[in-house]
């Protein structure tokens, strides 16, 4: 193939200096520990939790992005209203704040006596400083990636599809099912993945509203901070390789999962 | 090839200033901003007058712990103003000053001091006057996380003794007593201003636990609220310790110059600032003078608490320590 070389080589150098050489970094600090410390490090109940509890929290705020993302493309997409552009604008507005400004704002109105928090008391719920504060963040910060990649598909799907499915006696929801949902699926699982990926290595919006309580609403993120702040360097490393480790791993298999439902379809 | 080098050491002279024009960089902690501010004016008059040029000070601020690291990876900082030897002391243990830093000046290298205080809501609804009334049913405490604050671990360190020193008190007493204080707190922020935010902003806590210098700051800027400082029968004298970082104040040539910067500090107008400040001036004449902002405290080092500060950190902040067991699964 002609080209392929240049292109393949650039790919390659590209990936590898932006991507690969400062991730070996991360591996090659935390091999200094060897195989029993590094095991040591990570199987500590400490980082377990917290190892867990990032993942769980973003793993649950990825799934309610999925679900109420998907609604909002759908909306967008299919039908008109005043200001939606101004909605549209809003949508991007996670990506662009920072997140320190993100989690002050969140913790503001979530803290028991802000508006919405305030009147979750009466209800007995605490959001801030517990998990559910940790999940609230994620899911905030992950909107925008299943909303924009949603989108475009939504568009792309042919009314006269679903007309022509009509035509032919499917009742509404055999078309959402049958001609909908398998064109979108593929592009809701990878804003699923980006928003999940994201919200696992969240640090500036959570740390606020998180309460940081070991065992309870630590972030392993946190965590890596904490041991940096010992001068643990290795310890710190061995938590992010973990992280590192986990992500990929779980990437890849959306990865593929996303490709076997595209050859299916 | 030889003359590649030359180049390279040309632009890198040029890149770093040349040794003459006197240049120096102080890396402090955050909450030192604003004394810097005037005493960076002051020195430079001083050093002025010395010298006959004016010199180039350059103050980088962050976490006091977060601007150890810096310098160790590489930061080139020829001065270091922290709130917490242990930091200076991490620096000298990566070789780029020497390990008895604390001999080099005055007042273990330390001319100012802070201490913790508490800050509770108008009125003092609780009835807070001392640690005892801390670990009461019902009392919810802010306090930064000891892991990754000075503010949190010197609180730590300032119950645990307070336990320990009472009558009748021990290492288990106080292990005890500090389990309950932190069962009372509802949020540990990574930082003292995080804190701060939780408890005058969020309304969270009946009482915040921190340096003296930053109530002073929450009084001021939160004056409507009313809050008030309770100072408890037995507390801790939380020093902030200078250096120079001797081998990148030799590579810079400015080893004079950070020497002098630094021995102002206990200078009677520098220690006037350092009041002024909020911080507690070294000079015993210059804090009685200022007597009105600084309440009589009963004060304990680290060193006479718990031997030393590498000693306090190993026992209770490194990993699996006994800070960390308050908080393991039962």
């Amino acid at each position: 193939m002609p080209g392929l070389t240049p292109t393949l080589g650039f790919t390659l150098f590209y990936l590898g200096m932006i991507v690969l050489i400062p991730l070996a970094g991360v591996f090659f600090k935390a091999s200094g520990l060897g195989f029993a410390g590094l095991w040591k490090v990570i199987t500590s109940e400490r980082v377990l939790a917290a190892l867990s509890l990032s993942f769980g929290a973003a793993a649950i705020a990825a799934v309610l992005n999925a679900i109420f993302g998907a609604i909002v493309a759908w909306v967008f997409v299919r039908y008109e209203f005043p200001g939606k552009r101004l909605f549209d604008a809003f949508i991007d507005l996670p990506f662009a704040l920072p997140t320190a400004v993100a989690g002050i704002a969140l913790t503001a109105l979530y803290s028991e006596n802000g508006w919405i928090g305030s009147v979750l008391a009466h209800a007995g719920i605490k959001v801030a400083y517990t998990p559910l504060g940790i999940i609230v963040a994620m899911t905030f910060i992950g909107l925008p990636f299943v909303v924009r990649t949603v989108e475009p598909v939504l568009r792309e799907v042919e009314r006269d599809l679903e007309e022509a499915a009509a035509t032919l006696g499917a009742r509404r929801w055999q078309t959402v099912l049958r001609v909908i949902a398998p064109a979108v699926f593929p592009s809701l699982v990878t804003g699923f993945a980006l928003s999940f990926a994201r919200a696992v290595g969240e640090y500036g919006s959570v740390i606020f509203i998180a309460g940081n309580f070991p065992m309870v609403s630590e972030i392993a993120p946190l965590l890596i901070i904490i041991k940096l702040e010992e001068f643990d360097y290795k310890g710190a490393t061995a938590v992010a390789a973990t992280m590192l480790v986990l992500s990929f791993l779980l990437l890849l298999t959306i990865n593929l999962l996303q490709a076997w439902v595209r050859r299916r379809v | 090839m030889k003359k590649l080098s030359s180049i390279a050491g040309l632009l890198l002279a040029l890149a770093t200033s040349s040794p003459g024009a006197a240049e120096l960089l102080n890396a402090s902690f955050d909450v030192a901003r604003p004394f810097y501010k005037s005493y960076n004016t002051a020195f430079a008059a001083e050093w002025k007058r010395r010298s006959g040029s004016e010199p180039t000070l350059n103050v980088s601020h962050g976490g006091s712990s977060k601007q150890a690291r810096a310098v160790i990876d590489g930061l080139e900082a020829d001065v270091v103003t922290m709130n917490s030897p242990l930091d200076i002391d991490a620096i000298a243990a990566s070789g780029l000053l020497a390990k008895d830093w604390q001999t080099r000046l005055p007042q273990a290298s330390s001319p100012s001091w802070s201490t913790i205080l508490f800050i509770v809501r108008k009125g003092n609804p609780k009835g807070i006057r001392d640690w005892s009334d801390l670990v009461k049913p019902g009392v919810k405490l802010v306090i930064p996380n000891p892991k990754t604050s000075g503010n949190g671990r010197y609180s730590y360190l300032a119950a645990w003794q307070y336990a320990k020193t009472r009558p009748g008190g021990n290492d288990d007493a106080a292990k005890a007593f500090v389990s309950k204080l932190f069962a009372n707190v509802p949020v540990l922020d990574t930082g003292g201003r995080g804190a701060t935010t939780t408890f005058a902003q969020r309304g969270v806590g009946d009482v915040l636990l921190t340096f003296e210098n930053e109530i002073a700051l929450i009084r001021e800027e939160f004056a409507k609220d009313g809050f008030e400082v309770v100072v408890p029968s037995l507390t801790v004298r939380a020093d902030n310790p200078v250096a120079v970082v001797d081998k990148v104040a030799a590579k810079h040539g400015s080893t004079e110059l950070a020497r002098a910067y630094l021995e102002y500090h206990y200078s009677p107008e520098a220690q006037a600032l350092f009041a002024a400040n909020g911080v507690r001036p070294a000079d015993d004449k210059v804090l009685k003078a200022n007597a009105a902002r600084f309440p009589a405290v009963n004060v304990f080092t680290v060193e006479q608490g718990f031997g030393s500060w590498a000693q306090a950190q190993s026992v209770h902040f490194s990993d699996g320590g006994l800070f960390d067991q308050l908080f393991a699964k039962k």
